[in-house]
């Protein structure tokens, strides 16, 4: 064929573009939805609490991805740093993922535990006060801004739409009970979110105020979950490599 | 030869029904957005090297304000750059009007609109979180209509040719318009919290969610920010040199190879994270193989200038033109290595990343931007512009702006790389990381100068065509009067 064949014929062109430009995506992206090793089989990985998620909302909605990954890669020096290389399964809930592309900042996929929700909560308030040399912006209205769940529920009926086993129905529930543990189930029950929520916050004192549910008790709810639901000591050195 | 009709003569009476109206509006609000999208850069740029521009307001912060930067220039900027380009190039060589009507209005408003309410939600705190696609919901189904409305118009035109060949031009931009479709689709699949609401959640999770948003980021690359200029390029080039295409059978070769070879490549994004490792491998690979098309294109387009290469002296349209498939060739050299795993675990997460898309959004889509425009915009007023100089000026004020852009970036990226991983003689870490941060410090300060330079060669091409604007108005038509455009001198 020669190729005036397609210069003299639009709808030819349109369809020889159309396949060109499909293959690529085609063979690299539908296999991950099929092939069992792209996610390993990890145990501890669950759900984001309700207020673990609103958390999570407004780190996306200060674009905190633009400075922070949260995927540690398997090298010498990032382990040292951060901890365990991350795992595809931990971000397995993850809608959307926040691997992101550029550290401005630190890694953060394993920052939960490492510092106390006071230091969370004055670092994000007002970063240069803790670390002088930071760059990174302020939040103070986090710790001013009451926390809106009005619509939680419905935050994680959109989660479970897209796959994330929140629990409507008793049996969802029960299913949740073996799975995480009775504790979390309860979290984790859509009917509950509200109260959930609520407890989680007053429980704890994330953000040093108790009178009151703010965006830091979330923020801070969610990064010290970061990287902590898979224990690496119930595994072999070596053994979760396989999965690359 | 297909090359023929960009240099055909003008034929008087298919010009006067050639829609230039919409041009002009597409042409105007990309140098508007180019400013405000290049200032939210130098605001990005300057809060990096000095915090407190963070003020404490939350809409103003880098995080909120770094998508509104990336979006204004490529979809405001640039976006706009190619559709009103598109429109022109697709009329001129194929010799008919505008097919739409009233659709090719809805395509100006509709994108201009998308992306103003897209950005100002950002500063509101409304995003997707995705790179290049944060733009909510209800604005995504709002380009969608955009786009396919654009397909139709651009499609059609096409159809309604007198002309028997489709310009290489239309190619181009016929596979960016196709891809991008296909890309914003699939990587905006949402779940909305309530159909009132603007947030939503992503269809996919985790390591199919980074795929599915490397494979639409890195071809926004590839099919805007590539094949769309490839597409201006390839019609302005050749116009401003007076000279045919170099190798009609080279952009054949460049075409076809790069339109399929792009899409494997969006998972070097994505190497050493938990995505699977022959994802990675696979995208190393085709990284490498696409600098070949990518070259292609470069050579096609310099080699235009062969017999004619004074006019780099004397002609600064041909500087900006040949200047920017310079910086396209550079940074097409510097990808397909920043892709080799070895590399990437350096580069990756640092400035180098950021040095490297500039090097081709300001190099590259920038320049021939710059150079298209100066051509094209005293033809659309039929005039002359205001002021070669100023053209000097502002080709000067560029070129300095991205050698500083890219060079402190190199420092900054391959610096913070090299302390992250350097170990003191007892094998622990030698760095912590804020001492990396104190070390980009000093790059970051030249980069936000970089910064003004280039942002002060735009406000400065402003001013040209502004002036040349206003003279073409004031300017008595007594020959032509009552026509809509009057043929452009070829």
């Amino acid at each position: 064929m020669k190729h005036e064949s397609i210069e003299v014929n639009s709808g030819l062109l349109i369809v020889l573009i159309l396949a060109a430009i499909s293959i690529g995506g085609l063979v690299e992206i539908v296999p991950l939805f099929k092939i069992d090793e792209t996610v390993e089989k990890v145990e501890g990985v669950r759900p984001y609490t309700p207020l673990e998620l609103r958390g999570r909302d407004i780190y996306i909605r200060e674009g905190c991805y633009a400075c922070h990954s949260q995927m540690v890669r398997p090298f010498r020096d990032e382990m040292l740093r951060y901890g365990h290389y991350s795992l595809a399964a931990e971000s397995k809930y993850d809608h959307p993922f926040q691997w992101a592309s550029k550290r401005t900042g630190p890694d953060l996929a394993r920052l939960g535990g490492k510092y106390s929700d006071e230091w969370h909560t004055q670092h994000l308030i007002n970063p240069q006060a803790i670390v002088p040399e930071s760059v990174m912006p302020p939040y103070p209205w986090l710790m001013e801004n009451e926390l809106d769940y009005s619509d939680i529920e419905k935050r994680l009926i959109a989660n479970k739409r897209v796959g994330v086993p929140y629990s409507m129905s008793q049996e969802e529930y029960e299913r949740n009970v073996e799975k995480f543990g009775k504790d979390m189930a309860d979290k984790l029950h859509i009917p509950n979110a509200e109260a959930s929520l609520e407890a989680q916050a007053t429980n704890r004192v994330w953000d040093g105020d108790p009178d009151r549910i703010t965006e830091m008790d979330a923020m801070v709810a969610y990064l010290q979950v970061l990287g902590t639901m898979v224990d690496f000591s119930q595994y072999e050195a070596g053994e979760l490599a396989e999965y690359r | 030869m297909s090359t023929a009709s960009a240099s055909a003569a003008a034929n008087p009476a298919a010009d006067a029904v050639y829609n230039y109206g919409i041009i002009k509006r597409f042409t105007v609000m990309s140098l508007f957005w180019a400013i405000l999208g290049m200032s939210a850069g130098l605001m990005a740029a300057s809060q990096l090297a000095w915090p407190w521009l963070n003020m404490g307001i939350p809409e103003i912060t880098f995080g909120r304000i770094r998508p509104v930067h990336t979006s204004l220039v490529i979809f405001g900027f640039g976006g706009n750059a190619l559709l009103g380009t598109s429109y022109y190039i697709v009329q001129r060589t194929c010799r008919a009007p505008l097919w739409g009507g009233k659709l090719a209005e809805f395509t100006f408003w509709g994108w201009n609109v998308a992306v103003a309410v897209g950005v100002v939600l950002y500063m509101l705190g409304y995003t997707q979180a995705r790179e290049y696609a944060e733009f909510v919901w209800p604005v995504d189904l709002l380009i969608a209509a955009v786009w396919l409305a654009y397909l139709a118009v651009f499609a059609m035109t096409i159809r309604h040719r007198s002309q028997p060949h489709i310009y290489v031009a239309n190619w181009f931009y016929m596979a960016f318009i196709l891809a991008v479709l296909i890309l914003h689709v699939f990587n905006n699949l949402q779940m909305p919290v309530s159909l009132t609401g603007l947030e939503s959640y992503s269809l996919f999770a985790g390591a199919q969610d980074a795929m599915t948003q490397w494979w639409y980021g890195h071809n926004v690359v590839g099919f805007i920010l590539t094949a769309g200029f490839l597409g201006m390029m390839y019609y302005f080039v050749p116009k401003q040199a007076g000279r045919p295409v170099y190798s009609y059978r080279l952009s054949i070769v460049h075409f076809w190879a790069l339109s399929f070879l792009y899409m494997w490549v969006g998972a070097h994004h994505l190497h050493w994270t938990a995505l699977p490792d022959w994802t990675s491998t696979l995208a190393a690979t085709f990284s490498i193989l696409l600098l070949l098309p990518s070259w292609g294109g470069m050579i096609n387009g310099i080699m235009t200038l062969s017999g004619a290469w004074d006019k780099l002296r004397t002609d600064p349209i041909m500087m900006f033109l040949i200047t920017a498939l310079a910086f396209y060739g550079m940074s097409t050299f510097e990808g397909p290595l920043m892709s080799l795993k070895s590399v990437n675990a350096l580069s990756h997460y640092t400035d180098w990343t950021v040095g490297h898309v500039h090097s081709g959004a300001l190099g590259w889509v920038a320049m021939i931007t710059f150079g298209s425009f100066y051509h094209l915009i005293p033809k659309l007023w039929d005039t002359t512009i205001h002021s070669v100089r100023l053209i000097y000026v502002h080709f000067w004020l560029a070129t300095i702006g991205i050698v500083l852009y890219i060079a402190s970036m190199w420092v900054a990226g391959i610096g913070q790389g090299l302390m992250l991983r350097a170990f003191d003689e007892y094998g622990n870490l030698a760095y912590t990381f804020i001492e990396t941060v104190s070390f980009m410090h000093l790059p970051y300060v030249v980069r936000a100068v970089g910064g003004m330079f280039f942002l002060s060669g735009v406000l400065l091409m402003i001013y040209n065509v502004y002036m040349t604007i206003t003279a073409a108005k004031r300017q008595p038509r007594t020959a032509e009067s009552g026509m809509e455009a009057k043929p452009a001198s070829t």
